[in-house]
């Protein structure tokens, strides 16, 4: 410990710069170009925040707000930045092979990228988006005010965005783990990497671990006790019901993880001897504790995403889900056969073969559920009234694409054949192929759906066609040929080849992830033209899309309060059920009162606390490590103390909101489908079937 | 929301709290029954570690070598004492006794607390005496890897009842405060039940087959 001064392991050398000043090569200069982005980045935001004054509305509104909608909005904020960095990385390492044997980064850098690719994608994408989507969503579709513990999903936020921001740190001060998103050890040790990178896997892994654990405990108690009247179990949507299997499979599947990453730290840091290679320690553990997590992680993604297309396809095809029962069945199959099958990770690390043919066939066994799950989709579609709008072709293009992959996983689970194809390029187009169309796309497809109803107006529908359209193209020339790779033979994260047969897939590949990037680039191009053509596309009445549950019968953009009047329930499809009753857009019969959560810095200050403390753990800097965690324990004693933590809303202001919103549903004409996608469409719409 | 808060926890008369679901005391109290379902997997987990590094001492001290059941004994009776302590407090809370007797109780369960903690750090340095470093085995990494998580648990349990005995001191008994009492006793009766898991499986399975 008294090696290092008071900077610990820092010094200059630790820039990503002082390494292009000392070796100027093409791979230095890619690095040290990432790192200037992310200075350039930070900089330029800061500088606009200030210029625009935006400072006290951006802490007073969001920064320290603990109203579920804004938490949710943040969250998916946050990933999708994060998503723009794991893409760009997935674009240079496609180029990389596309350009080898003569490519252009180093061996290390390459491993560095695929690394961060895959802790980011799993960790600070697809976690975050699901995670923001169901904060927004959920407590509206139960008709709650609130999520069970508001000040507890601001600080699961909080310790998610600290980690990243720790990753992107990580590109401008010293180098990330070089291995994998997994980090096997011994590998990962400090035999073999002394230097900080795992270390940065490790922190950011701990922290936002915990952050999803809360969360998976939230949303749980949320679900179990925060529905409305009447709202039984088999009358929730079909979204609640897959969140619902989602945070269960967050409390039980995070911890091991935890312990991994922990059990880790504690060799590199200490010099215990979990998973080295002497002294009795013993890494099966930690591949059995990693994928005991890894594996339910799958599901815990894609179930909300199964949820989202479960609403799609119903409220875009205008009819009742089909199936819902069985549908309930089946997600909640999968979450439990998701717990037994994490061996299928390491089919060829030696255990015997009758351990790996039980794992094989209950591998095997969750493509049933799923099947049902598909076939009901397409029974929902079946005689309904079809509108092939942004959210649908995501749903289509996941429905047909997510069923290769799924086949793909079948072949993978039998371990004969898992011996010839693993750690090829086959499994890398796999897992693409089911976490792509299956998880990314149902997210996008979410973020098209219920936009309106967090901002108040429609996204431009043209442009959000063509951004779907080239995932799918995209997605398809980028992974379908790493298939064919594979079956050749070519290893996964390798940085270069000398056998020529494998240039024309990666070639391709490199041709669909320029596509990929046009994706990226459309979907920003939809959001900043929507954004200017925000007046033409408002929807305050709040039911754009004829929608069926119960977020959509509140004004959009839905007021901190979420319901004047909580709702009393009768129906699985409650909001249709209201229209055809005629009984949606009454005035209630009693405006009160409504308690909300106050504001609360606690967030933020953990944010800013637990940073520093991840920061200072990284770089073996003891004294700022032991100030800011000492920080965190007194900050949240000192939470404690705040005696009155909720804020009343007075019912002379509920009335008067909701008097001008009933004025404006009078004043509004209820428009056809047809005209869904045209200034016309005001949220008000015309029942059909 | 589900029924009338004060009756749909009969236990405990933590009283009406109206308002916002937030207070609602039986959303709360099952709030936190499953964070320490999430965290017995936390603790699980970390079992199974030990158990499949049971003989993994690498040519170092084992646990014959290093338990003392004396001082296990002692441990464990101080820390099921203070279970029963907590048990009454919680009894004085629920019958409305008065605040001294309540915070006596406490005070009693704090005590047993850092007695048991006292001695779990005497029979660590105990054991460091004799070579049994969590540095020196796969083993002794996972015996360290359990053990002193409980401990942590207790430490952090120890912090929970001081900083409750000044809110108490300072406010009184508030709602809030008894419904944070409450998630304290059943945190504390679960290290209770870690601890039985930790006698029987670390210390007693790891003497018999280690």
């Amino acid at each position: 410990m008294n090696e290092h001064g008071w900077l610990g392991k820092l010094d200059w050398d630790s820039l990503v710069f002082s390494k292009l000043i000392t070796d100027p090569s093409v791979s230095e200069a890619v690095a040290s170009t990432a790192g200037s982005i992310v200075i350039i980045a930070t900089v330029a935001i800061l500088g606009l925040l200030t210029w625009f004054r935006a400072w006290g509305p951006l802490w007073s509104e969001w920064l320290t707000s603990t109203d579920h909608k804004k938490i949710g909005i943040m969250y998916i904020v946050f990933a999708l930045v994060m998503m723009t960095r794991g893409l760009l990385e997935g674009m240079v390492m496609r180029a990389q092979q596309a350009a080898a044997p003569d490519g252009f980064l180093y061996a290390d850098h390459f491993a560095q990228l695929f690394s961060t690719h895959g802790t980011i994608m799993i960790f600070f994408v697809a976690v975050p988006f699901v995670v923001g989507l169901v904060n927004f969503v959920m407590p509206l579709q139960i008709g709650a005010r609130d999520v069970a513990f508001p000040v507890l999903n601001q600080i699961s936020l909080a310790v998610t965005v600290s980690s990243g921001i720790l990753l992107m740190v990580s590109l401008v001060v010293g180098e990330f783990s070089t291995g994998g998103w997994s980090a096997y050890p011994p590998y990962t040790g400090a035999d073999f990497n002394p230097g900080v990178g795992p270390d940065y896997w490790v922190w950011a892994i701990v922290f936002s671990g915990a952050g999803t654990t809360l969360t998976g405990i939230n949303f749980t108690v949320t679900i179990i006790k925060c529905r409305a009247a009447g709202m039984k179990f088999f009358r929730m949507p079909m979204f609640c019901w897959t969140v619902l299997c989602s945070s269960i499979l967050m409390i039980f599947a995070m911890p091991p993880l935890s312990v991994a990453a922990l059990m880790l730290g504690f060799d590199r840091y200490l010099d215990f001897h979990f998973f080295t290679n002497d002294l009795g320690g013993n890494m099966m553990n930690y591949a059995n504790l990693f994928w005991l997590f890894g594996h339910p992680e799958v599901y815990l993604l894609v179930l909300p995403a199964y949820g989202i297309f479960s609403e799609v396809f119903s409220t875009f095809s205008a009819k009742r889900l089909y199936g819902y029962k069985s549908l309930v069945i089946a997600t909640m199959s999968i979450a439990v056969l998701s717990f037994t099958v994490w061996l299928h990770h390491f089919f060829t690390m030696g255990q015997s073969p009758t351990i790996n043919i039980v794992f094989g066939i209950a591998t095997m066994l969750i493509a049933v559920p799923t099947g049902v799950k598909v076939y009901d989709w397409m029974a929902t579609m079946y005689r309904g009234r079809i509108r092939f709008t942004t959210p649908m072709i995501y749903s289509i293009g996941f429905l047909i694409l997510f069923v290769i992959g799924g086949l793909s996983g079948v072949i993978l689970a039998n371990p004969t054949v898992d011996f010839q194809v693993h750690n090829t390029l086959f499994l890398v187009a796999h897992f693409h192929n089911v976490l792509i169309p299956g998880v990314l796309f149902g997210l996008l497809a979410g973020y098209n759906y219920w936009f309106p109803k967090a901002f108040g107006f429609r996204l431009n529908d043209r442009l959000g066609r063509w951004s779907a359209f080239l995932w799918v193209l995209g997605f398809m020339l980028t992974f379908f040929p790493l298939y064919g790779a594979g079956l050749l033979g070519m290893p996964r994260r390798s940085f270069s080849y000398m056998d020529l047969t494998f240039k024309p897939y990666m070639l391709v590949a490199f041709v669909g992830a320029m596509v990929v990037l046009c994706a990226l680039i459309s979907l920003v191009v939809q959001l900043v033209v929507s954004l200017k053509d925000r007046d033409k596309n408002r929807v305050p009445v709040g039911d754009p899309w004829d929608g069926r549950s119960l977020e959509w019968s509140i004004p959009a953009p839905a007021p901190s309060y979420n319901f004047v009047e909580l709702p009393r329930v009768t129906d699985r499809d409650e909001f249709t059920e209201a229209k055809e009753q005629g009984r949606a857009y009454l005035p209630p019969k009693v405006y009160r009162d409504i308690e909300v959560p106050k504001n609360n810095p606690l967030g933020f200050i953990l944010c800013v606390l637990s940073g520093i403390l991840m920061f200072a753990l990284v770089w073996y800097i003891w004294w700022l490590a032991l100030v800011s965690a000492l920080a965190i324990i007194v900050a949240v004693i000192a939470s404690t103390f705040r005696w009155d933590s909720e804020r009343v809303i007075p019912a002379s202001q509920v009335q008067k909101d909701t008097e001008k919103w009933l004025e404006q549903v009078k004043k509004s004409r209820a428009i056809g489908r047809d005209l869904e996608n045209t200034p016309a469409n005001v949220g008000y719409a015309k029942l059909e079937h | 929301m589900n029924g009338n808060p004060s009756t749909s926890n009969p236990n405990v008369n933590p009283g009406q709290l109206p308002g916002a679901i937030h207070k609602d005391p039986d959303m709360v109290v099952f709030g936190f029954w499953v964070f320490m379902m999430s965290d017995l997997i936390f603790f699980g987990v970390v079992f199974a570690i030990y158990i499949t590094m049971i003989g993994a001492t690498a040519g170092g001290p084992g646990p014959r070598e290093l338990f003392d059941f004396g001082s296990l004994f002692a441990q464990t009776m101080l820390l099921l004492t203070s279970s029963l302590t907590v048990g009454i407090a919680t009894v004085t809370m629920k019958h409305q006794r008065s605040q001294a007797s309540f915070l006596f109780w406490v005070v009693v369960t704090l005590l047993l607390g850092l007695g048991f903690l006292t001695l779990e750090l005497y029979d660590f340095s105990q054991m460091a005496e004799k070579g049994g470093v969590p540095q020196r085995s796969g083993y002794l990494s996972a015996f360290f890897g359990l053990v002193p998580l409980h401990g942590l648990h207790v430490s952090f349990g120890c912090l929970w009842m001081l900083v409750l005995i000044a809110q108490v001191w300072k406010k009184g008994m508030l709602d809030i405060i008894k419904l944070r009492f409450l998630r304290l006793a059943l945190f504390w009766h679960f290290l209770d039940l870690i601890w039985i898991g930790i006698f029987s499986i670390v210390y007693f399975g790891g003497w018999v087959y280690g």
